[in-house]
C-alpha cells in the first residue's frame, strides 16, 4: 500500500514537471523573428515589427545583437527551438558558414522585387541573400567648421572642395590641429575609438580601401592570398586619424562610437569617418542638414583625384530553412510587406534613411538627406565609387585580430609589423581554416 | 594603574579605528554613489568627468532612466528575474531538501554515489557544460521562465545537497524514529519533523541559491529564448551594443535600477543573509 | 526505518536525479564525449580522437596558453590579496568598537551585486581614473588584470570577511587570555592561536576565492572583454570566444573545456587535501 501511494507522489511530482513543458507556449500560427544586424535601425525596425503586428496579428520580434557580435549571436540563437527565422550574411564569405540555413529565395515574392541580380547573393543556382540596403561612407565632415577654417589667414585650403587627395587631406588636417583653438575645436578628427562599438569603422570599413586598391591593381575581386601593397598607405591614414585627432592615441582603446559622434555633434572636431546610417544620430545630436558633408577617403594611392565615396552593401537578407513552414511563409509574407507597403516603405526610406534595391521604392520613396545626396553627388561628377571588399574578409577572427594590432600600434604597445603580419598572413591562416 | 592606561589605550584605539572605517566605507560606497550621480547625467559627459556631480549643464533629468527603460523593457525583464530566481529557489529547495535527507538516511553504494556527483558538480565549471547543457536544455523545451528552474535544479542541486546533508549529518535520528513507530510515512516524517528542524539551512541555502541566480548571466543566455525572455543581466548585456553604441547615461541608470532593489532586500534581510553564508561557509 | 524510507526514493530521489541528469550528468558526459569529435550541433558529430586537444593548445589566435597561465596568475594573486584583506577587516572587526554593524554591512554590500553590473560600473572609474595618466583599461592586459583585480577585491572581501568573523569568534576567550599571560605579545596571538584556530574558515576561504577566480567569466565579459587582443582574457571567456566566436571550432572549445574542468578539479582537490592535512596537524 505504502509503495503504491510512493509512486502515486512520485508520479504527480513527474507529472507536474511534465506539464510545465506543456505548457511551454505553442504557436499555431507563423510568427518572426529578425535577427538585426543593424543597431543604428534597432528602433525603427521595432516599431515596423509592431505596426505589422497591429495590422496582421503576426507576431513579428526583432532582435538586435550588439555590434561586433552578431555572428556569435546567430550563432547560439540558430540552435534553439525558436531559432531567427529571418537573419542575415555579409557577403560570399558569411554565406558559406550559414548556406545550410538559408532558404532558395528565387521563387519568393520579395526576390522578384529586386531590381537587378546584382544584388543577389546566389550560389549553384541559388538564389541565397537578397541585399536589402545600399549603403555609403567616407568622412563626414562639419561644413561651418571646415568654412570657418578656410576663412583664417594663411589656410592650406580656400574651399573645401580643394580637398582631393591625401596629400592636401593631410596638409589641412595637420594645420586645424595645428590651430585647434583659434577654430575652437579639440582636433581635426573624432576619436579613433577601439571599443567594439567603434572599432569596426577601421578594421573594416577602413581596410577595404588598401583591399579594394590592391584587388583593382591586380584586377581581381576576391583573393585568399592578400599581398597587403597598399599597407603603407593604410598605415598613412590611420597615423592621421590618431595623431590629429580629439584625444591622445594611448585614448582611444576605451574611446566608443558614442563619443566620437558626441565629439562630431558637439562641434569639437572636423571630420568623422562613418556613412549613411549615421544620419539619424547626426541629426539627433543637434546638427543640421546644412551642416553635414562627405568627402572620400582618401589613402594616397594614383588617381585618387577621381575616386569617389565607399558604397555598397554588406547586408543581405537570409530565410531559414530550417524553420517551420508556418514561420517561413510567415517572414516571406513579412518581407514582402516590408519592400512593398506604404508603412514598409516610408520606414526604410523615410526613418532608416536606407537606399534600396527594389522597384517598388522608385515611386516616391527614395531617401533623401544631406548624405546621401552627397553620395549622389560623387556619382554624379563622374566619380568612380570605391566598392565594398569586406565582405570578401576571410573571418570576424581577421578582422578582431587586425584591429587588436591597430589598436596596439596606436598606443605604442605594438609596432606596425604586428598590423602587416595580422593583414596578410592572417588572410591566409583564416582562409585554410576556412577550407577545412 | 597599568591596567587603566591599557585600556584607555584600547579605548582610543577603537574611536580611532572608527573613523578609520567610517572613512574607508565611504570610499567603499564611493562607487555606487557615483553610479547613481552619473545616471542622471547627459550620456556625453559621463566618459569626460565621471567624477563630477550632474549639475545644471550636464543634468539630464529622468531621460536616462526613460530611454533605458523602453529600450531594454526593464520592468519585463525584472518580472522574469523575479520569476526565475522565485520559482528555482522554491524548486531547489523542496527536491533538495528531500534528496539529502533521504541520502543521509539510507546509506549504501547508491547514495554515496550520487552524494559524490553532487559534490564533484559543485566544482565543474559551466563551461564544461556550456554548449551541451542549451542544447539539451532547448531539445526538452527548458527554454521558458517557468521551466529553466529545472535546468538550475540540476546544476545547482549539488551545493544545496551539500549544504543539507551536512546538516543532517548531525541531527539526532530519534525524533524522526518514534515518529515513525507511531505510524507516520516517510513523507510524514519529512514534512511533520525533518523540514522545521532545517529552517535555518533552508534560509542559508535559499539565500546562497538566490544570489548565483538572481545574478547569472551566462546560462539564461545560452538556455532561454531570448527574444522574449531577458533577465536583468542579459538586458543590461543588451543594452551595450543592441543600440549601435554604449549609451552610458541609459547604461548608468538601468545599473542603479539592477542594483537598488538588492540593496533594499539586503538591508530588509541583512541579519538572515550574513548567517546564511555563516553557516554556508560551516559546512564546508 | 532506513528500509521503509528506502522504498520512497522515487519521491524523495528520483526528482532531483532527474533534474541533476539534464542539468549535469547528461551535458557533462556529453560535453567530455564531444571534445573527442567534430561538430557543429550534437547530432552531427564524428569522433577525431584528439586532434580536438592539440587544436586548441597549438591556436595562436585565441591563445589558450596565455589565458591558461594569465589565470593561473590571476587566482592565485586575488586568493592572497582577497584573504589577507578579509582577514584584516575581520581581525579589526572583532575588536567591538563603535559602529562595527554598519561596517560590516558595507563591505559586504557589493558581493550582493551580479558580475556584469559590477563590471559595468567599474568599467567607467577605472577608466575615468586612468584617464588621468592617457591610459584606458585596454591599454596592455595588465592594467585589465589589476583593474579585475580591484573589481574581485572590492566585491569578494567582505564575504571572506563575514567567514572570518565567525571563525573568530567561536575562538573561546579564555585561550586567548591565557596566551596572553603567559607573555604572548599581540603578533604571537595572532600566529600562534588565532589562525590556528581559525584554520577551517581559511580552508574554506581559499578554497572559494581559488576557485571562483578560476572560473571568473561575467566581470572579464563586461571589464575588458578579453582586449587587448584576447591579452586579458581568462580562461572561462577563452573558452567561450573560441566555442561561440568562431566557425568551426567548437571542438576545439569543448576540448579546451575539459582541460579547464579537469584543472579547476584538481586545484580543489589538492587545496582542500593539503590545508585539510594542516588542520589536523594543529
Amino acid at each position: 500500500m505504502k509503495k503504491i501511494l510512493a509512486m502515486l507522489v512520485a508520479a504527480t511530482m513527474i507529472l507536474g514537471m511534465v506539464n510545465i513543458f506543456a505548457v511551454a507556449e505553442t504557436t499555431a500560427t507563423g510568427s518572426v523573428y529578425y535577427l538585426n544586424f543593424k543597431p543604428e535601425q534597432a528602433e525603427q525596425w521595432e516599431a515596423l515589427a509592431k505596426v505589422y503586428t497591429e495590422q496582421t496579428g503576426v507576431p513579428v520580434t526583432v532582435v538586435t545583437a550588439a555590434s561586433g557580435t552578431y555572428e556569435d549571436t546567430l550563432r547560439s540563437e540558430i540552435e534553439k527551438p525558436e531559432a531567427p527565422t529571418l537573419f542575415q550574411v555579409n557577403g560570399p564569405v558569411g554565406l558559406k558558414t550559414w548556406s545550410d540555413y538559408c532558404l532558395d529565395l528565387s521563387d519568393t515574392e520579395v526576390y522578384k522585387e529586386l531590381k537587378s541580380d546584382d544584388f543577389a547573393l546566389k550560389q549553384d543556382g541559388q538564389v541565397l541573400g537578397l541585399a536589402y540596403v545600399i549603403e555609403t561612407y567616407g568622412l563626414i565632415y562639419n561644413k561651418d567648421l571646415l568654412a570657418k577654417y578656410c576663412a583664417l589667414d594663411n589656410a592650406v585650403i580656400k574651399d573645401a572642395s580643394e580637398i582631393n587627395n591625401f596629400a592636401t587631406l593631410k596638409a589641412v588636417a595637420d594645420d586645424i590641429q595645428a590651430r585647434k583653438d583659434e577654430l575652437g575645436v579639440l582636433g581635426a578628427f573624432t576619436s579613433a575609438g577601439m571599443d567594439s562599438s567603434s572599432d569596426w569603422r577601421f578594421k573594416t570599413h577602413l581596410a577595404n580601401l588598401p583591399i579594394y586598391y590592391e584587388y583593382k591593381a591586380d584586377g581581381i575581386g576576391t583573393t585568399e592570398a592578400i599581398k597587403g601593397t597598399y599597407l603603407d598607405n593604410y598605415k598613412q591614414i590611420w597615423d592621421l586619424y590618431i595623431n590629429d585627432a580629439t584625444c591622445e592615441p594611448a585614448m582611444i582603446g576605451g574611446k566608443t562610437s558614442e563619443d566620437a559622434l558626441a565629439e562630431f555633434t558637439l562641434g569639437e572636431a572636423v571630420f568623422y569617418q562613418n556613412g549613411t546610417w549615421d544620419y539619424n544620430n547626426c541629426i539627433n545630436g543637434g546638427m543640421t542638414d546644412e551642416q553635414l558633408d562627405m568627402l572620400p577617403i582618401y589613402i594616397g594611392a594614383e588617381g585618387e583625384e577621381n575616386q569617389g565615396l565607399c558604397t555598397g552593401s554588406e547586408n543581405y537578407w537570409c530565410v531559414n530553412k530550417k524553420a517551420s513552414q508556418e514561420n517561413i511563409d510567415a517572414t516571406l509574407a513579412f518581407l514582402k510587406w516590408v519592400v512593398t507597403s506604404d508603412e514598409g516603405r516610408d520606414a526604410l526610406a523615410n526613418q532608416m534613411g536606407f537606399v534600396t534595391p527594389f522597384k517598388a521604392f522608385d515611386d516616391g520613396y527614395t531617401a533623401h538627406n544631406a548624405l546621401l545626396d552627397a553620395a549622389a553627388r560623387y556619382i554624379a561628377e563622374g566619380k568612380t565609387s570605391v566598392s565594398w571588399n569586406f565582405p570578401t574578409m576571410p573571418s570576424e577572427t581577421w578582422k578582431n585580430n587586425l584591429g587588436a594590432a591597430l589598436l596596439e600600434y596606436a598606443q605604442g604597445t605594438g609596432s606596425w609589423d604586428n598590423v602587416k603580419t595580422a593583414f596578410v598572413d592572417g588572410w591566409a591562416s583564416e582562409y585554410a581554416a576556412l577550407a577545412k | 594603574m597599568a591596567k587603566n592606561g591599557l585600556k584607555k589605550k584600547t579605548r582610543v584605539a577603537n574611536h580611532i579605528l572608527t573613523v578609520v572605517f567610517s572613512l574607508v566605507s565611504i570610499l567603499y560606497l564611493y562607487p555606487l554613489v557615483m553610479m547613481v550621480f552619473n545616471s542622471f547625467k547627459k550620456k556625453a559627459f559621463i566618459s569626460r568627468a565621471p567624477f563630477a556631480l550632474p549639475t545644471d549643464k550636464m543634468f539630464a533629468g529622468l531621460s536616462n532612466y526613460e530611454l533605458g527603460i523602453s529600450r531594454t523593457n526593464f520592468w519585463g525583464s525584472m518580472v522574469w528575474s523575479v520569476v526565475i530566481t522565485v520559482l528555482s529557489v522554491f524548486l531547489i529547495l523542496l527536491c533538495t531538501s528531500m534528496c539529502a535527507w533521504f541520502i543521509s538516511r539510507v546509506v549504501n553504494g547508491w547514495t554515496k554515489t550520487v552524494y559524490l556527483l553532487c559534490i564533484f558538480s559543485m566544482v565543474v565549471p559551466f563551461q564544461m557544460v556550456m554548449f551541451t547543457l542549451s542544447k539539451l536544455a532547448n531539445t526538452v523545451q527548458l527554454n521558458t521562465p517557468w521551466t529553466i528552474p529545472i535546468v538550475y535544479l540540476g546544476f545547482g542541486a549539488g551545493l544545496a545537497v551539500f549544504m543539507f546533508t551536512g546538516y543532517m549529518r548531525s541531527c539526532p535520528i530519534a525524533i524522526e524514529e518514534s515518529a515513525m513507530i507511531d505510524g507516520c510515512t516517510p513523507l510524514g516524517i519529512f514534512f511533520k519533523v525533518v523540514l522545521p528542524i532545517l529552517q535555518p539551512t533552508y534560509v542559508s541555502t535559499g539565500i546562497l541559491e538566490a544570489m548565483w541566480i538572481w545574478n547569472d548571466y551566462l546560462l539564461p543566455y545560452l538556455v532561454l529564448d531570448i527574444k522574449k525572455y531577458k533577465t536583468i543581466p542579459i538586458a543590461v548585456q543588451y543594452l551595450k551594443g543592441g543600440y549601435g553604441s554604449v549609451d552610458m547615461g541609459a547604461m548608468m541608470a538601468m545599473l542603479t535600477l539592477a542594483i537598488l532593489p538588492i540593496v533594499v532586500f539586503y538591508l530588509a534581510c541583512q541579519k538572515y543573509i550574513v548567517s546564511g553564508v555563516m553557516a554556508g561557509a560551516v559546512k564546508g | 526505518m532506513t528500509n521503509t524510507i528506502k522504498r520512497y526514493w522515487p519521491v524523495f530521489v528520483l526528482p532531483t536525479m532527474l533534474a541533476f541528469a539534464i542539468g549535469f550528468l547528461i551535458p557533462f558526459v556529453s560535453g567530455l564525449y564531444l571534445s573527442f569529435c567534430d561538430f557543429t550541433t550534437v547530432s552531427n558529430a564524428t569522433f577525431v580522437g584528439f586532434s580536438n586537444y592539440v587544436k586548441a593548445f597549438t591556436d595562436t589566435s585565441s591563445d589558450f596558453l596565455h589565458a591558461l597561465w594569465f589565470t593561473t596568475a590571476f587566482a592565485g594573486l586575488s586568493t592572497v590579496l582577497i584573504n589577507l584583506f578579509g582577514l584584516a577587516i575581520a581581525l579589526l572587526l572583532v575588536r567591538g568598537f563603535k559602529g562595527t554593524n554598519i561596517f560590516r554591512t558595507v563591505f559586504f554590500l557589493p558581493n550582493m551585486i551580479g558580475g556584469i553590473v559590477l563590471g559595468w560600473l567599474w568599467q567607467v572609474i577605472l577608466n575615468g581614473v586612468l584617464a588621468n595618466y592617457g591610459r584606458t583599461l585596454v591599454y596592455n592586459e595588465w592594467y585589465g588584470f589589476w583593474g579585475l583585480m580591484i573589481v574581485m577585491l572590492w566585491q569578494q572581501a567582505g564575504y571572506m570577511m563575514i567567514i572570518y568573523i565567525s571563525g573568530l569568534t567561536s575562538i573561546p576567550g579564555e585561550l586567548i587570555e591565557a596566551a596572553e599571560m603567559d607573555g604572548a605579545n599581540s603578533w604571537q596571538v595572532l600566529t600562534r592561536v588565532k589562525l590556528p584556530m581559525i584554520m577551517p574558515s581559511i580552508t574554506i576561504c581559499t578554497f572559494l576565492t581559488l576557485t571562483n577566480g578560476f572560473k571568473l567569466f561575467d566581470q572579464n565579459l563586461a571589464l575588458t572583454n578579453g582586449m587587448p587582443s584576447s591579452q586579458s582574457e581568462l580562461l572561462a571567456l577563452n573558452i567561450y570566444n573560441t566555442f561561440y566566436g568562431r566557425t568551426g571550432w567548437a571542438g576545439a572549445g569543448q576540448a579546451k573545456a575539459v582541460v579547464f574542468c579537469i584543472i579547476v578539479v584538481a586545484i580543489a582537490l589538492i587545496q582542500l587535501r593539503a590545508t585539510r592535512t594542516k588542520e589536523v596537524q594543529q
